[in-house]
């Protein structure tokens, strides 16, 4: 009786001990570098790059988060980043504080070339690189590569940078959301009246 | 004939196919202007090879392929080049587009072009070329380049090619007055096609509401020597998805995200066929095509073979239409068109069917209720799909599960949306909801992009401030190294070993003590003068000496230390 007690209590500390050395080293081996969170908010951010958020970029925002700032603060992103990083967290998807900016029209910078005098500001503040010139040349903006961050207009001394909106076309063009109100009740007006708005 | 399998769903919408019917395929006028698209095809958009202000002959190039996955563009008729630039276009945007705008000048004169005699014996990849060079593109759907297709034999083993001749939306006739008319052409295309990809069968897919184009084929295919089947299913929309033809005719379901090649088949258009015959035969780019005209505002309601790029009022007046009662315009079929409301876009590669319908043909959509989840749309839906669900996670802006629900095997059949009860316009939710999401995973690219580059230039500034540190410090460490080995020389005069290096220690300490000895001098003469004019500054230049005195002492020791006496 008291052998078998011996037994399995000695079989049971030689169980612990294997699994305790195969973790130990699982965690060793194994080690994820760095913190996969912040990497996962960061994926979610925009990359604008701007700092409206009041961090001096998108990673170390998504470090903030993790670190329990509240998740509405990047305009770039707008709703749709909140909705996701609220879906990520599993936290209540709020809106966006205002204090920090609104969600604007998807932006590029134009530099008007020829009041451009070369003098490189812009080339220093954007932050992906995305000013093409050297000095006392004229520069301009390679659009694919823009984000539209806005930090290139304010150093510019001769304000010659604009942000315009991108334009729409049919490559880029969305289908709208239809429109179809479900609290309509068929019978209540007259048809004719009814459907005057509704063809498409 | 082989056997014929069946596939989830499909609908029985009226056909409306015998309006357009009655007579041959009649030839449209040539327009006074023709507007031709440059992205006339999914892929990028062709670049235009002529000047503004040139002529150009009918069947010339215009517009070279950019890349892999476009397709070129030639004139459909002589005319001088007047413009090049947006233009509204036939998308459902309704938004404008490059074009290219040619004034017709109503010769219609040829180009010269280059048939092949012997096809047979050409290298295949030149054949290829020579269909992608005449801007062959598909005639049914996407408008998807053909040429791309042809090549799907060199990584895919491909045993089955399929004609889709099914046709199965209502109202569209193009193809089938194609076949009654050129089932010859069509036979001859199918040999090319077949000639390229070498499959084991070939099937030929035609719902039964076409008798007299079946019969047309079955009497051109006697002459033929291969081995075609004409597979005749039954008339369901929709028949001609390409998928759906596929399982109708192999019984085998293409698998979810892959194309047909990579289950062994290649699908084409009947229409596509005809054109590979002109391009091959006749050396003929693709600048026609047949658009079936229909709908009751309209007085001759028939096909027509017109030239791309004829805008749609010049198609419109000439089947007599009644704009008092054209109530709506749809370019292609009822079910998958889209509602026109500019009449000056032109007919494209892909353009098969206008309808001008009435209103009472079409009338407006009724205003959509709430989903009852009667489960009509999951019955009639030919890929298997839940449309309600679908509709639930788009509304609810839930892009993640549509996609999860497989939202991309849409084909945007409308079927579901046809047997709604609620009049729920379920089409159009997809189509919102697969653009978000598009729009969605094309900022995600762009934002990865984006962290790329800023990640890179981070590291970029960081290695250019480092290696500036480390400049700086290579720099002030090898001044202060000098400064110490000069000290260390000026405080001990080393011990020399061999005696020309003596001899050069002792030349420059006896220069450095004549210097001192200069120096004390003029600041002797300079005390002298000072003294005598009665300059200021007398004691600053007394200490001087001083000190210079000292120096030219300690300099003339040191000279005499090192031997410099004796010599
Ligand atoms: S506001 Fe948004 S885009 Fe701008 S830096 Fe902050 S997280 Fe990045
Ligand atoms: S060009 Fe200007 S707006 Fe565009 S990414 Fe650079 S700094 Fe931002
Ligand atoms: S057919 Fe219409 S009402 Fe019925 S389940 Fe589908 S979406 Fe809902
Ligand atoms: S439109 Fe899409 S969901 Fe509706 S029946 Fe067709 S394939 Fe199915």
């Amino acid at each position: 009786m008291m052998s078998s007690i011996l037994i399995a209590v000695v079989v049971l500390l030689a169980l612990a001990s294997v699994f305790g050395i195969i973790l130990g080293f699982a965690a060793v081996r194994f080690r994820v570098e760095g913190d996969p969170i912040v990497e996962q908010i960061d994926a979610l951010l925009p990359q604008t790059q701007c700092g409206q958020c009041g961090y001096p970029g998108c990673k170390p925002y998504a470090q903030a988060i993790a670190d329990g700032d509240s998740i509405n603060k990047c305009p770039p992103g707008g709703q749709n980043t909140i909705d996701a990083l609220a879906d990520l967290l599993d936290l209540e998807a709020i809106p966006l504080d205002a204090e920090h900016g609104e969600e604007k029209p998807k932006t590029v910078a134009y530099i008007r070339e020829d009041e451009c005098i070369g003098c490189t500001k812009c080339i220093q503040a954007c932050p992906v690189d995305a000013i093409l010139g050297a000095a006392k040349q004229m520069h301009t903006v390679i659009v694919s590569e823009c984000t539209g961050c806005d930090l290139c207009v304010e150093p510019c001394p001769v304000d010659c940078i604009d942000m315009i909106p991108l334009p729409v076309t049919p490559a880029n063009w969305k289908w709208p959301a239809p429109v179809s109100d479900p609290s309509l009740i068929l019978t209540d007006r007259g048809r004719g009246q009814l459907l005057q708005g509704a063809s498409q | 004939m082989s056997r014929i399998f069946s596939f989830h769903g499909g609908i029985h919408p009226p056909e409306n196919k015998k309006q357009s019917l009655g007579a041959n395929i009649r030839l449209a006028p040539i327009p006074a202007q023709l507007i031709l698209p440059l992205q006339q095809h999914i892929g990028k958009a062709a670049l235009p090879c002529v000047a503004i202000g040139e002529r150009v002959l009918k069947g010339q190039k215009i517009a070279e392929a950019n890349g892999r996955i476009s397709s070129s563009l030639h004139a459909p008729s002589s005319g001088v080049i007047t413009y090049i630039g947006p233009q509204p276009v036939p998308h459902a945007s309704g938004l404008e587009s490059d074009c290219i705008v040619i004034d017709t000048d109503g010769l219609d004169e040829w180009s010269t072009l280059s048939p092949i005699a012997d096809y047979l014996s050409m290298n295949k990849m030149d054949l290829i070329n020579h269909i992608r060079d005449l801007g062959i593109a598909g005639l049914g759907g996407a408008g998807f380049p053909t040429d791309v297709k042809l090549h799907l034999g060199d990584d895919h083993i491909i045993n089955t090619l399929i004609i889709n001749a099914a046709e199965c939306e209502p109202y569209i006739t193009a193809d089938d007055a194609l076949m009654r008319e050129r089932s010859d052409e069509i036979l001859a295309g199918i040999e090319i096609i077949a000639h390229l990809l070498k499959p084991s069968h070939i099937l030929i897919g035609i719902e039964d509401n076409k008798p007299q184009a079946i019969k047309a084929l079955d009497q051109a295919l006697r002459a033929s020597t291969l081995n075609i089947d004409i597979c005749v299913v039954p008339t369901k929309y929709p028949s001609g998805g390409e998928k759906q033809l596929i399982q109708l005719l192999t019984g085998i379901e293409v698998p979810s995200g892959s194309i047909p090649a990579d289950i062994g088949i290649v699908c084409q258009n009947v229409g596509t066929t005809a054109a590979i015959y002109r391009a091959v035969f006749k050396g003929e780019p693709l600048i026609s095509r047949v658009v079936t005209l229909t709908g009751y505002a309209l007085g001759h309601r028939q096909n027509y073979e017109v030239l791309i790029g004829t805008p749609f009022t010049t198609l419109l007046e000439a089947a007599e239409v009644n704009r008092t009662t054209l109530f709506r315009l749809v370019m292609g079929g009822p079910m998958m068109g889209i509602g026109v409301n500019d009449e000056r876009i032109p007919v494209i590669k892909t353009t098969n069917c206008i309808i001008a319908a009435t209103e009472d043909e079409m009338p407006p959509a009724l205003p959509a209720q709430p989903c009852i989840r009667c489960g009509m749309c999951e019955q009639v839906c030919p890929a298997s799909l839940l449309p309600q669900q679908l509709f639930w996670f788009a509304q609810g802006r839930e892009f993640d599960k549509a996609k999860q629900h497989n939202l991309f095997d849409c084909i945007e059949c409308g079927a579901c949306a046809y047997v709604c009860p609620s009049n729920i316009p379920l089409v159009q939710h997809y189509r919102f909801a697969k653009s978000e999401i598009r729009t969605e995973e094309f900022e995600q690219q762009k934002a990865s992009h984006a962290r790329i580059r800023f990640e890179a230039r981070q590291a970029r500034l960081e290695r250019e401030a480092a290696e500036k540190e480390l400049r700086r410090k290579e720099r002030a460490e090898a001044a202060a190294k000098q400064q110490a080995e000069r000290k260390l020389a000026e405080a001990t005069p080393k011990e020399l070993n061999s005696d020309e290096e003596k001899a050069a220690q002792i030349k420059q300490l006896k220069t450095a003590a004549s210097v001192a000895r200069t120096k004390l001098k003029k600041a002797n003469d300079a005390l002298k003068n000072a003294r005598e004019k009665g300059l200021e500054g007398i004691d600053k230049l007394e200490t001087t000496i001083l000190l210079l005195e000292q120096k030219a002492n300690e300099a003339q020791q040191a000279w005499i230390d090192a031997g410099g006496e004796q010599s």
